[in-house]
């Protein structure tokens, strides 16, 4: 109880600073467009920047490194026994670190139940640009995770209710590499221990962190519209046949205002139920 | 993984392949000389519109920029021309052409284009042989 008020307050002074930064940089905000259309990405589950599942190398909204940018997101994915929503915000600093917040609700139909998780995400580009330089860009990133409620977790033998995972990751887009379309791919190693995102807890039963491997790949038929494919590697810590996960996706950017994304999930055995396929559908607004 | 995304690769390939001439050189498929006056002028008018980056060009001779602009545009993209202006490097050097300038003409560039009906994927190749150039014009 002690350590949830502890991490509340966190949470709360997390939130302070960053409005403060916000109305700091709010002049600045405005004018956060010096990137090209559509090449921030979209944001992902755990409120980085990446596709729909995958962090990418780039980090969010339209900041070039004289800029500062802020973004809020909403996303829902509804599969056959299970609702995720997660909505946050991120705040990217002259292109050169990323911070973001996220809260999950995570619907259980079986235990009529909701799981609730924050996570705190901080990225940091360490060499290159997405579209500019010769080698594809990378970026080193970090996701602090906390339950609500671990009631869930602990039944399933999850050993913590907390866990951070850390991910490098590398993108590159080949300007009209495929007959003339525009290629994006990105490929990211993430060293974790969380079970189902950490909806279900950190590690499991003598089981420790190891690397899971993540990738995207997309094309885009004009500058406001991405078709791809996504795949998460998971561990299987609970020993309930955890599965990797895979997606199809559109995203669609009309402006640097707004970007919107349609995904197919195929998410496989989630906590002993077999496959959960669904829809994904999430919004993000860029400042 | 892997076979996922290459099967999709080659599936995009192919559905995009056939869509345009690949004998052609980018100079005719960008309309030749013409096609490329008629693109830079466009850009000039979308520079003199804009207010972000104008003042970058406040003190440009119009006709040169736009000879010398063709020319670029002409050689990079394998037409029969002989680019005599200077390097990107001394062009732009003390100019201080930031991330955020750049991009914007870039964005200006690919309105210039849409203006010329030129199709998605030539428009892309041109962009891809500008991209290299960016190094020899920001932040100097």
């Amino acid at each position: 109880m002690l350590l949830l008020s502890g991490w509340n307050s966190i949470i709360k002074i997390i939130k302070l600073a960053y409005l403060t930064i916000l109305i700091l940089f709010s002049s600045q905000l405005m004018a956060a467009d010096g990137k090209l259309i559509a090449t921030p990405g979209v944001s992902q589950v755990e409120g980085s920047a990446g596709g729909g599942l995958v962090p990418w190398a780039q980090l969010a909204g339209y900041a070039s490194q004289d800029e500062v940018a802020a973004n809020v997101f909403c996303s829902q994915a509804k599969v056959d026994d299970f609702r995720l929503r997660s909505c946050g915000a991120q705040l990217n600093l002259y292109d050169r670190v990323e911070f973001s917040l996220a809260h999950q609700s995570f619907r259980v139909d079986a235990l009529d139940t909701d799981i609730e998780q924050r996570i705190f995400g901080a990225k940091a580009r360490l060499y290159g640009d997405l579209v500019y330089s010769s080698w594809p860009m990378v970026s080193l990133g970090m996701q602090y995770k906390h339950l609500d409620d671990n009631d869930v977790a602990k039944a399933l033998n999850a050993k913590d209710s907390s866990g951070t995972d850390w991910y490098l990751a590398a993108s590159k887009l080949h300007v009209g590499a495929v007959a003339g379309y525009n290629l994006f791919w990105n490929i990211t190693a993430r060293y974790t221990d969380a079970n189902e995102l950490g909806l279900l807890g950190f590690g499991g039963p003598g089981e420790n962190k190891e690397v899971q491997w993540e990738g995207s790949a997309a094309i885009f038929l004009s500058r406001e519209l991405a078709v791809g494919v996504e795949y998460r590697q998971k561990p299987d810590n609970l020993n309930l046949d955890e599965d990797d996960w895979a997606d199809i996706f559109v995203a669609w950017t009309p402006n640097k205002d707004i970007s919107i994304t349609a995904a197919w999930l195929d998410l496989g055995s989630i906590a002993g139920s077999d496959d959960q396929h669904g829809l994904y559908l999430s919004l993000t607004g860029y400042f | 993984m892997i076979k996922r995304i290459s099967s999709f690769i080659v599936m995009a390939a192919l559905l995009f392949g056939c869509a345009h001439n690949q004998q052609q050189t980018l100079f005719e498929q960008l309309g030749g000389q013409d096609g490329l006056t008629n693109i830079v002028n466009g850009l000039i008018k979308q520079i003199g519109k804009d207010k972000q980056i104008f003042h970058y060009f406040a003190d440009t001779r119009i006709s040169r920029f736009r000879t010398h602009l063709v020319d670029h545009f002409c050689v990079i993209t394998d037409g029969p021309c002989e680019y005599a202006g200077d390097t990107m490097t001394d062009i732009h050097t003390g100019m201080k052409i930031t991330e955020s300038d750049f991009n914007r003409l870039v964005d200006l560039l690919i309105t210039a284009m849409e203006l010329q009906n030129i199709p998605h994927p030539v428009q892309n190749q041109l962009l891809a042989r500008l991209v290299p150039l960016r190094s020899q014009i920001i932040y100097i």
